[in-house]
């Protein structure tokens, strides 16, 4: 406390000469001009002008676009959703293969994190709030979150694209070693932490009397957790999840370099497809005419959509908690 | 005792096992890519790697120096962009806690930072690329700012929220107008809670691919023209990754070591900038 009220005196008392403390005092009147109150106005109009920019900016997001996908939407109309083919040289643009295997490898993922993001969260919210271990774990879940996506990817490519094709060589599918399942484990990877520490604040705010109660009446911890910490903290588990479900449809990078980038939809989890983030990434430089661009464009808007009403429903369980995050 | 109870007691161990078990299956992965960078990385890294341009492909050699300058550069565009507007909305949140207005600003940052990043990409290209005809290490700022801004935002309102309502009434009292109240007060007391959150930012978009694809596109050129495209670290490594050539994939797991040496590197400072600011109060 010492170091900001040395702030105070030295921003309010000390350097102030005794004209700036008149004007200050006075301040509130009207019709003096040059003094504080028009710095006073200037200052708040930038503070209001920078929060509408956020506004605006989102909305400005959304404007464009819809605005480049309407080439797309005339032309094509509503088979863009339900038609499976994807063929630019033919102007073929049916978007359905690309929401499924987002969908899929989404799902996957979460499937596959949840059991880890759940024990991670206890660890941390539950059994070891303090101490060594939980730095520890705590510190490595942090690494993962900060390694970049295309890191993944790179590593994926090379490390588990053999694996995968190993494994699928044994169990007698092609192995091509990319596709749907190694994109979903390395989305997998990349989501728990997200998921894990959202869960783990939710989990460390159960009240301790509610567990205290639980045990005092001679359950053993795990029932604890069963019947008082899951039972209170299931919305906000049931939104760290939805929130890293969000993160794992828009991730682009490490999807794209290991999914196979096939144009058709998955015949089984081994097989190779394509997301919608990994179509735009690989096509968009390359699309020349404007009614593919359009397309891709209008991908892109599916993608957003898809992705704001997922994170709007996480969002508001969350601060209907009152999490902090 | 009882079985029952001993039945109980055993699935609670078993559950304890279980939880702590599958927690440290998380360090696999971790290790294994760390791991991997570092044995791969690491040879590949020596004086020329660092200070010269790629070479075409086929011939041996060549470094990243391009790349690492063009991430600087987009790094700083970026901030240049995000920091003033992030940090004063920020503030405008915290001043103005409720309202619809704020409600309102507060969801759209929300929004903002779960947009997908490629999207962000397709923005830049709508907004700069397309009218300036040309990719640019500008576009790939701005996207990149697109993606810093809710980062700053949120951070600047959080550590606004934290500082004494009593610094700010004593101020005012002294009859210090609002602006100074703020700027002077209120912002140095929590300059290291914005420092931190621009510093995250940093660690967030530095590594960031997807918005770079076709905005800032790449080149295998030194260029520090920000109306020109650049190359960037991970741009590069996508490039290289995704080649056929054995020799760009040894460069990559040397511009992997670099970025994750960076990033984390950022993130760590971060972590120890909040740490000191945080004794304070």
């Amino acid at each position: 406390m010492s170091v900001v009220s040395v702030e105070v005196a030295s921003a309010a008392g000390v350097s102030e000469t005794r004209e700036d403390f008149r004007d200050a005092c006075t301040a509130k009147r009207p019709g003096r001009p040059g003094s504080s109150m028009t710095s006073d106005s200037l200052f708040k109009t930038v503070l209001y002008a920078s929060a509408v920019f956020m506004l605006l900016l989102l909305g400005g997001i959304f404007v464009t676009l819809a605005i480049d996908s309407v080439p797309a939407f005339k032309e094509i109309g509503f088979s863009f959703f339900t038609d499976t083919a994807w063929d630019p040289v033919f102007k073929k643009y049916g978007a359905l293969v690309f929401l499924v295997g987002t969908l899929l490898t989404s799902f996957v993922a979460l499937a596959v994190s949840v059991p880890f993001s759940l024990a991670i969260a206890l660890f941390l919210g539950e059994y070891f709030k303090e101490g060594a271990f939980s730095v520890f774990l705590k510190s490595a879940v942090e690494l993962l979150a900060g390694i970049p996506s295309v890191i993944y990817g790179f590593w994926a490519l090379f490390v588990l694209v053999p694996l995968m094709q190993n494994i699928e060589m044994k169990l007698g599918v092609v192995p091509y070693g990319v596709g749907i399942l190694t994109a979903s484990l390395i989305l997998a990877v990349m989501i728990i932490p997200y998921s894990a520490s959202i869960s783990s604040d939710v989990i460390s705010l159960v009240p301790s009397d509610l567990k205290e109660a639980a045990l005092s009446l001679g359950s053993t911890r795990f029932e604890m957790i069963k019947k008082v910490v899951f039972p209170y903290a299931r919305s906000g588990i049931a939104a760290g999840t939805l929130l890293a479900l969000g993160r794992a449809i828009g991730e682009t990078m490490a999807v794209t370099m290991v999914i196979g980038n096939a144009n058709r939809l998955p015949t089984s989890i081994f097989s190779p497809s394509n997301t919608m983030a990994s179509i735009i990434a690989n096509e968009f430089a390359e699309a020349t005419e404007t009614e593919y661009i359009a397309c891709l464009i209008q991908v892109g808007l599916l993608l957003m959509v898809v992705t704001l009403i997922i994170n709007v429903i996480g969002r508001c369980i969350i601060n209907r908690m009152g999490v902090e995050h | 005792m009882d079985a029952g109870i001993r039945f109980r007691i055993i699935k609670d161990r078993i559950f304890l096992g279980a939880v702590i078990l599958f927690s440290f299956m998380l360090l696999l992965p971790l290790l294994l890519i760390l791991y991997y960078i570092v044995v791969n990385g690491i040879g590949v890294i020596n004086w020329e790697f660092l200070t010269s341009l790629p070479r075409p492909m086929g011939e041996m050699g060549g470094g990243i120096i391009n790349s690492m300058v063009g991430t600087l550069m987009l790094v700083i565009v970026a901030s240049l962009f995000a920091i003033p507007p992030g940090v004063f909305a920020g503030i405008y949140l915290a001043e103005n806690k409720t309202g619809k207005l704020v409600n309102t600003v507060r969801m759209c940052v929300e929004i903002l930072q779960g947009i997908p990043s490629i999207v962000i990409g397709i923005i830049a290209y709508a907004w700069i690329v397309v009218t300036m005809g040309t990719f640019s290490a500008l576009s790939g700022g701005v996207a990149l700012a697109i993606m810093m801004l809710p980062v700053i935002v949120r951070s600047t309102e959080e550590t606004m929220k934290l500082i004494p309502d009593t610094l700010r009434e004593a101020s005012l009292a002294l009859g210090v107008p609002y602006s100074r109240t703020v700027l002077k007060v209120i912002v140095p007391a929590g300059v290291t809670g914005i420092l931190t959150g621009v510093l995250l930012g940093i660690a967030r978009i530095a590594g960031e691919t997807a918005p770079l694809l076709f905005t800032a596109f790449g080149s295998p050129f030194m260029n520090t023209n920000i109306f020109k495209p650049v190359d960037s670290l991970p741009l590069l490594i996508f490039n290289y990754a995704t080649s056929p050539y054995p020799h760009w994939h040894n460069l990559a797991w040397g511009a992997s070591f670099v970025l994750v040496v960076f990033v984390l590197g950022i993130n760590f400072f971060a972590k120890m900038v909040a740490r000191r600011w945080k004794v304070q109060f």
